[in-house]
């Protein structure tokens, strides 16, 4: 197997997440064959590649999620400030609480906007009331969503438009104040002016968090992110500076998925 | 103009079809609404009659009075309405909270698992078994064993039978939850418990709740369960430790009875009933409607 083009040298990022050779198994499907990438700290990085190029999978292995299901399997290394998650002993539960997962769809839960926020906070910290008021209002102000729904905390979440509902899943995902946050597709579900408003989100987010996305919409990852890996097959094809990827990739095959020529 | 102009006559062709399609859907329309007339007919009959005889045999009396001895004037089903709703209600209380572990488990923990599919089998079958098997059973465990038919021997048989119907409502309710949602709590380092309690459950709640009631409705008019473990008691009593008077079995007794003051009792039992069950149902109905 050829090496994965590394078009960039990290050297000038701190390193937050280490991947070494990382395989992943769906039961007997093999749906990432040695992945190595570094993700630099608070930077974007984006993931692209078709449906099914495992993408998705290889996000779901940074925060265990995947352990939720019997029957997937990974082996290899994610190091995150050089400890592996996959081996460590450290409970998931606080392997989650630092790494933050944005889903595709917006799942708020069913309670009051408030509550939608101060649920993950109240797993790990016992905050005062006013402390805790504090918190929501700063998590829901960084989210740009404070202004829609101050007046209306105690409302159930599943009362705001899907924007809306996605904007409070990203405050509810950093009120617990995570190190990296991922987001799984966030704005696939999302008319224009939702998708702008979160990508301007996630601008301001890399200043305090390391992000990885994954996207399927190309435009929006070369302007969100600072890094983009282009995944195909379940292998890690090519990574590098995002305005390299895109306006001269190392390889042929990533050359072709981005100017639409692929298959 | 160089697009090919469409002939007017194109559709023609369309019309035996769809002629024969709008009187099948007729025919069929037909047949569906005789069948609900046909169901309906009945209901209303039952109602309708239930109605008619059983506010004969009202009065305050009926409220405040026990069952009295043939041939009287005077007497009523406090007694009797009073042991149903201490059964029912504590039927209901033992059950619920065993019901709704054990769908939690089913939904939540069990999902593929040989004990989860074992319980659901069960269940199944607890939940067809007719009622008499279930009285008769809480015969020989508890009547035969103390010797004594109980108010704790019928509550234990109706506890029996409600116990499937929450286990089920439970679980089916749970797996109508989205995994996104769990996977959504679970990514914020809740532990599964805490999802469960605070996301799934609450997102079923509506559901389970529903359930609740109209496994509560079910037990509310059983006789057979009760036949063989509480039996009935002609005095007002508020011992479980003694034989039970309950409106299923008096309504059993007193309309079998060649006596017109207790076969009127026994219309204003089951006009008691009905009336309840009915609540029970609008009320399962608005609780589930709110939420869905």
């Amino acid at each position: 197997m050829e090496k994965p083009s590394q078009t960039t040298s990290l050297a000038n990022e701190r390193i937050k997440m280490d991947v070494q050779n990382l395989n992943f198994y769906y039961g007997k499907f093999q749906a990432l064959k040695g992945i190595t990438l570094r993700i630099p700290e608070k930077k974007v990085t984006a993931f692209i590649g078709p449906s099914g190029c495992g993408k998705s999978t290889l996000l779901r292995v940074f925060n265990r999620m995947f352990e939720l299901y019997p029957d997937q399997r990974a082996e290899g290394e994610v190091k995150v400030d050089g400890e592996n998650i996959l081996t460590s002993k450290e409970d998931v539960a606080l392997v989650r609480a630092k790494i933050g997962m944005i889903f595709q769809k917006p799942t708020p839960f069913p309670m009051s906007i408030y509550d939608n926020i101060a649920f993950g906070v109240r797993l790990f910290e016992s905050l005062s009331r006013s402390a805790m008021d504090d918190r929501v209002e700063w998590a829901l102000k960084k989210a740009a969503l404070w202004n829609e729904v101050k007046d209306k905390l105690t409302q159930t979440g599943t009362s705001l438009s899907g924007g809306q509902q996605q904007r409070l899943c990203i405050a509810r995902g950093i009120a617990v104040k995570p190190e990296i946050i991922l987001f799984d597709e966030p704005c696939s579900a999302l008319d224009p002016i939702s998708t702008a408003k979160i990508e301007e989100l996630i601008d301001e987010l890399k200043h305090d968090y390391t992000v990885a996305i994954v996207t399927h919409n190309m435009q929006q990852a070369a302007r969100v992110s600072d890094y983009t890996a282009y995944m195909y097959l379940g292998e890690m094809i090519e990574f590098g500076d995002t305005d390299q990827i895109f306006v001269k990739p190392a390889r042929k095959e990533t050359e072709d998925y981005i100017t639409g020529r692929f298959g | 103009m160089s697009t090919t102009a469409v002939p007017r006559d194109r559709g023609d062709y369309r019309l035996p079809l769809h002629r024969r399609r709008k009187l099948v859907n007729a025919i069929a329309l037909a047949l569906s609404l005789a069948a609900m007339a046909f169901g309906l007919v009945w209901l209303i009959w039952i109602l309708w009659d239930t109605l008619l005889l059983g506010v004969k045999g009202l009065a305050f009396a009926t409220f405040t009075e026990s069952t009295p001895p043939p041939n009287v004037e005077e007497g009523g089903l406090a007694n009797a309405i009073v042991g149903s709703l201490i059964m029912v209600t504590a039927a209901t209380a033992l059950a619920t909270p065993v019901g709704i572990l054990a769908g939690i488990y089913l939904a939540e923990y069990g999902r593929r698992g040989w004990l989860g599919q074992l319980t659901r089998f069960i269940n199944d079958i607890l939940l067809s078994a007719p009622s008499i098997v279930i009285g008769l059973f809480v015969y020989a465990i508890v009547v035969a064993q103390t010797r004594t038919f109980s108010g704790y021997a019928g509550v234990l048989a109706l506890a029996l039978i409600v116990v499937p119907v929450v286990v089920r409502t439970t679980e089916n309710m749970l797996a109508l939850i989205p995994d996104t949602l769990r996977e959504a709590a679970v990514a914020l380092g809740a532990p599964k418990w805490v999802m469960i309690m605070r996301v799934t459950l609450k997102a079923a709640r509506a559901g389970v709740v529903t359930g609740v009631l109209l496994a509560l409705a079910r037990i509310a008019g059983e006789t057979a369960p009760l036949l063989f473990t509480a039996l009935s008691n002609q005095f007002f009593s508020l011992d479980l430790g003694q034989p039970m008077a309950n409106l299923p079995v008096t309504i059993f007794k007193f309309a079998m009875s060649p006596f017109t003051n207790w076969q009127e009792l026994a219309w204003a039992g089951v006009f008691l009933i009905t009336l309840g069950v009915l609540a029970l149902n609008i009320l399962a109905r608005v609780l589930f409607r709110q939420k869905h």
